[in-house]
C-alpha cells in the first residue's frame, strides 16, 4: 500500500524559519529528517521523497477559459500553511504510514524540542499500468 | 584504422567485468552497424539487444573467443531478422526499396562464430559527435551519448536519473526521432563546423560529469555514477584525439575536481566549501595525473577555456592548506577566462578572487556591475557570493538577509541547507 505523506509547515512565524535557529539546532534537524530517510531507504519502504522550494517561488495556474492564455498567481498571501516536502512510502499498513508521519512530525526545532510538524497522510490510488510506450 | 581493445586480450577470462567489456565494446559495435545498415536509430535498438543478450549469456556461457564479433554478428542477425519481415510487408508496396533491403540483409554475416570485425577508430567520433549534435537538446544529448558511446542501458540512465524507466525510454526513443527528422548524418563533421561540432560534443560531456558531481549526496549514493562516466568517455575520447588541448583541459577539469569528492559532503550530505574541506581526503593520484595533464596542455601554447578551469582547480588543489593558496594566480586565471567566455558566471568567482587578494571591498564593487547582468537576474550565486564577502567585511545584517534570499532562490537542497546554516551561525553569533 502507498501513502503520500504532506509536510505541511505553517507559513511565515519564527519557530517555522529554520534561518533563525541556531546551527546546532538546523543541523540536529537535518540530522534527523536524513536518518529518518535512511531508515526508509534500508527497509525498502521509500518510493520517494522530495523537498519543496519556497513558496515565494510559486505559481498557480489556471488554464483561461475557452482555451485562453493560462492565468497565474502567486500562491494567495492568506494561505496559512504550505507544502514543504513529502514522502510517498509503501508500507504494509496504514499504521505503518502513520508511524512513519508521526516520525517525521517529531523533528526537533529550536532547543531539540520538536516541531509537532502536521503531516498529511493520504492513500495513493492504484491505476492500472499505463500501456508500455 | 584499427583499434585496439582491451578484449583482444582478455578473451575467455571469467574474471573479467563482463560490464566493463560490453561498455568498451558497445560504441565500436554500434559504429560498425551503423556503417553497415544506414538507419542509426535501428542499429542502436539492434545493438542493445545484443548488449542485453550478452550480458544474460556471457555469465554462464563464458566470454566468446571474439566477444565483439559476438556482439556484431547478434546485432545484425536481429536486423536481418527485422528486415525479412519488412520485406514481406513491403513486397507489393515498394519494389525500389525491397531490393535495397534484400542487397544488405543478404550480404549481412549472421555467423556468431565468424571473424573478428572491421573497427574504424573514427565510428566512435562520428557517434559522438552524432549524439552531441547542437540540434539536440541538452537533456537528449546527454542521454543519447550515455547509450549510444556509453552503451549504458536504458535501466542505468533512468536510474542515475531517477525518473522510471519507462520515462527514459521514451526520452531516448525520442532523441532519436530527432536525429532521424533533423537528418543528422553518421559521419564526422566537416572542417568548417568542426570547432562548433567539438565544443558541443565537450560540453555535453562536461554537463554529464556535473549532473553526477552535483548529485553526488548521501542518500543518492546508488545512483549510476555519471561522473565516473563522463570521466571514462573523456578519456576515451582523449585517447581518440590525443592533441586535442581542450580535451585535455576538460579531463583534467573533472580529475582535479572529482580528486575531492569525498571531502566534498559531510555525513548528512552536506556541502563542504573547498576552504572548509579536510584535504587529507583528497585523491592525491587523480591530482597528480590531472595537475600532469594540464600543464603538458599549457606547455603546447594552445589555451582553451576549459584547460583555464582546470589550471585553476590545479592551484587549489596544489596547496596542501587553504592558506597555501596562490590566490594572485587565481585571479589572473579568472581574468583570463573573463576574457575568454564573457560569462558572468566567471566574473563572480573572479571577485571572490579578487576578495582574497585585495580584501571583500574590491570584490564586493566588482559585484556591482552584474545587478544589471539579465543572465544572473535571480541566480541564488550573486546572492551567496555576495553574502559571502559581506560577510568578510564584517557587515552581517546585511550578510544574513543575502544568504536567506539565496536560500530561498536555490534548487539544490544541500546548498540550500549550507545557506541557511551559515545565516544562522551569522545570527546567533557570539557576543550579540
Amino acid at each position: 500500500m502507498r501513502y503520500m505523506l504532506m509536510m505541511n509547515a505553517p507559513r511565515g512565524t519564527g519557530e517555522w524559519q529554520p534561518a533563525s535557529w541556531s546551527p546546532e539546532d538546523f543541523t540536529a534537524h537535518m540530522e534527523y529528517m536524513h536518518a529518518l530517510n535512511r531508515e526508509l531507504i534500508a527497509s525498502g519502504e521509500r518510493v520517494i521523497a522530495e523537498g519543496l522550494a519556497s513558496p515565494g517561488q510559486a505559481k498557480l495556474v489556471r488554464a483561461g477559459k475557452n482555451g485562453g492564455p493560462p492565468v497565474t498567481d502567486g500562491v494567495f498571501p492568506e494561505s496559512k500553511e504550505f507544502l514543504a516536502g513529502f514522502w510517498i512510502v509503501d508500507v504494509e499498513s496504514a499504521e505503518r504510514a502513520y508511524e512513519i508521519a508521526a516520525k517525521a512530525s517529531a523533528a526537533p526545532g529550536p532547543g531539540g524540542k520538536p516541531l509537532i510538524i502536521p503531516i498529511e497522510v493520504r492513500q495513493v490510488l492504484n491505476a492500472p499500468a499505463p500501456a508500455d510506450v | 584504422m584499427t583499434l585496439e581493445s582491451p578484449s583482444d586480450v582478455t578473451s575467455g577470462d571469467a574474471t573479467m567485468d563482463i560490464g566493463h567489456l560490453l561498455r568498451d565494446l558497445a560504441p565500436q559495435v554500434l559504429g560498425a552497424v551503423a556503417r553497415r545498415h544506414g538507419d542509426f536509430a535501428d542499429a542502436e535498438d539492434a545493438v542493445q539487444e545484443a548488449l542485453m543478450s550478452a550480458a544474460q549469456q556471457w555469465p554462464a556461457d563464458g566470454i566468446p573467443g571474439n566477444p565483439r564479433g559476438w556482439l556484431y554478428h547478434v546485432a545484425m542477425r536481429r536486423l536481418t531478422d527485422q528486415l525479412r519481415s519488412e520485406m514481406a510487408r513491403r513486397r507489393r508496396e515498394d519494389a525500389v526499396a525491397v531490393e535495397r533491403f534484400a542487397e544488405q540483409a543478404l550480404s549481412a554475416p549472421t555467423d556468431p562464430s565468424g571473424g573478428d570485425i572491421d573497427v574504424e577508430q573514427d565510428d566512435t567520433l562520428a557517434l559522438l559527435f552524432m549524439c552531441c549534435h547542437p540540434a539536440l537538446t541538452p537533456p537528449s544529448a546527454i542521454t543519447l551519448t550515455l547509450r549510444a558511446v556509453g552503451g549504458l542501458t536504458t535501466a542505468e540512465i533512468a536510474n542515475a536519473f531517477l525518473v522510471p524507466e519507462a520515462t527514459m525510454a521514451q526520452r531516448i526513443s525520442r532523441a532519436k526521432q530527432s536525429i532521424k527528422v533533423s537528418k543528422i548524418p553518421f559521419s564526422l563533421p566537416t572542417d568548417a563546423e568542426r570547432a562548433e561540432r567539438m565544443s558541443a560534443v565537450l560540453h555535453v560531456l562536461y554537463l554529464i560529469f556535473n549532473e553526477g558531481y552535483t548529485s553526488s549526496i548521501g542518500a543518492e549514493l546508488h545512483r549510476t555514477d555519471l561522473s565516473n562516466e563522463a570521466i571514462r568517455l573523456t578519456r576515451l575520447l582523449h585517447a581518440l584525439l590525443p592533441n586535442d588541448g581542450e580535451v585535455v583541459g576538460l579531463l583534467a577539469l573533472m580529475l582535479l575536481t572529482d580528486a575531492r569528492r569525498a571531502a566534498r559532503t559531510g555525513a548528512n550530505g552536506e556541502l563542504i566549501p573547498l576552504d572548509e574541506q579536510d584535504r587529507a581526503l583528497w585523491d592525491r593520484q587523480l591530482i597528480d595525473e590531472g595537475i600532469a595533464l594540464v600543464e603538458a596542455a599549457l606547455s603546447k601554447g594552445s589555451v582553451g577555456a576549459y584547460q583555464l578551469q582546470a589550471a585553476i582547480a590545479a592551484v587549489h588543489d596544489e596547496a596542501a592548506h587553504v592558506e597555501d593558496t596562490d590566490w594572485p594566480q587565481i585571479l589572473a586565471l579568472y581574468g583570463l577566462l573573463e576574457r575568454m567566455t564573457d560569462n558572468p558566471m566567471v566574473t563572480l568567482n573572479r571577485a571572490i578572487a579578487a576578495a582574497m587578494v585585495y580584501g571583500p571591498d574590491a570584490g564586493l564593487e566588482m559585484l556591482k556591475p552584474l545587478d544589471d547582468d539579465a543572465r544572473l537576474r535571480g541566480h541564488y550565486r550573486l546572492d551567496a557570493v555576495r553574502a559571502h564577502l559581506l560577510e568578510r567585511a564584517g557587515e552581517h545584517e546585511r550578510a544574513i538577509a543575502r544568504y536567506r534570499a539565496a536560500a530561498e532562490r536555490t534548487t539544490s537542497i544541500p546548498e540550500r541547507d549550507y545557506l541557511i546554516a551559515k545565516a544562522a551561525r551569522l545570527v546567533h553569533r557570539e557576543p550579540r
